[in-house]
């Protein structure tokens, strides 16, 4: 990153966490008819410095390496087919994957936070699904939190020298399963219950998300790989371009 | 057969039964958003609680989107997205097949 780009970066984050306070200090008011706007701009405003970092590391990518392109490219169309595919669950109710491990995995995750908000704000202007207030809270649960703990994981993985499908797998499925219990916190701490407060609330919309989620995690681990094995097999170049086979001994 | 073919074939038919199952298992079930399961969720920790802003589609269209529509929509993200990986990864398979007749070729 550029002087210029290490200042902007920085800003925002400042930025950031001086709104990251607040909510904090008026999480005692929302019994009283708060209304969530307030988080709505907090989580926006959260979002903004991965979203600023992630748009420099994107520029950089694209401008070091035209062939990184196509891999993007296919790692932004797995988070539409996948985000896109609402999928019955053992519940007894639908819900979707995220998609955005594969993304993570191969450029990191701050990239991933601007291929997730083209999704989010798709799905939030035409489908009703998501929407417009709440896309800093989404974009950050779905584009940030999840992936970045996916590529955390995979990281991981790798040092500990577990087998680099299993790490995919792993990254991808835990990723998946984080996005949502980010998401339960972030409706809990809107929404704190009338006794026990946010930790109750967090664990009962937890209790909604999980059990249909843990299925859906793990297909999305499986699917993942899946690409994966398909990527490694035909488009060994671009993997090796992006550097991803940089960390393997 | 190669190692990986096989890995992907299980892998595929998990993903299939995973995502089948639950519809034969579960009959009866209605098989709703999850996404609704947390509006009701928050109706019942926040009874008075009223969402203050409406989807920005369904305020110019003044009323509840379709779900004919809907589902349109729904398939033409999914469209969109496989076209892309169906276009690229074609390009790849080719690509590797041209490589490898080359290789052979020497």
């Amino acid at each position: 990153m550029s002087k210029r780009q290490k200042r902007a970066v920085k800003l925002a984050t400042v930025f950031a966490a001086i709104f990251a306070v607040v909510p904090a200090v008026n999480a005692m008011h929302i019994m009283e008819g708060y209304l969530p706007a307030g988080y709505c701009i907090a989580w926006g405003v959260i979002c903004l410095p991965f979203l600023v970092a992630g748009f420099f590391s994107l520029k950089k990518i694209l401008k070091e390496n035209r062939r990184a392109m196509t891999i993007l490219a296919m790692s932004g169309a797995f988070i539409f087919v996948i985000s896109s595919l609402k999928i019955p669950s053992v519940t007894g109710s639908c819900s979707h994957m995220t998609g955005t491990g594969l993304g993570a995995i191969l450029f990191g995750p701050g990239v991933v936070g601007i291929l997730g908000i083209i999704v989010l704000l798709f799905q939030a202007l035409l489908l009703a699904h998501g929407g417009l207030t709440t896309l800093g809270a989404n974009t950050f649960s779905m584009a940030i939190a999840g992936p970045f703990l996916a590529y955390g994981i995979y990281k991981l993985c790798l040092k500990c020298k577990v087998n680099r499908r299993i790490s995919i797998f792993l990254a991808a499925f835990l990723g998946d399963i984080f996005t949502y219990c980010v998401t339960s916190l972030q409706l809990a701490l809107a929404h704190p219950a009338e006794n026990g407060g946010v930790a109750i609330s967090a664990a009962k919309f937890l209790g909604v998300f999980a059990p249909t989620q843990l299925p859906l995690a793990i297909l999305e681990g499986i699917l993942t790989l899946v690409i994966m094995i398909a990527l490694e097999t035909y488009a060994k170049a671009e993997l090796k371009s992006i550097g991803f086979y940089k960390e393997v001994k | 057969m190669s190692k990986d073919t096989k890995l992907v074939l299980i892998l595929l038919v998990i993903a299939v039964l995973l995502a089948g199952v639950p519809l034969f298992a579960l009959k009866g079930a209605d098989f709703g958003g999850s996404d609704d399961a947390g509006s009701q969720m928050i109706a019942e920790v926040h009874a008075d609680y009223q969402p203050w802003f409406e989807p920005v589609l369904e305020t110019i269209i003044g009323g509840e989107l379709p779900g004919e529509v809907e589902s349109l929509f729904f398939c033409l993200q999914t469209g969109i997205g496989v076209g892309i990986i169906a276009f690229i990864m074609g390009r790849f398979v080719e690509r590797k097949k041209q490589e490898d007749k080359r290789a052979a070729g020497e």
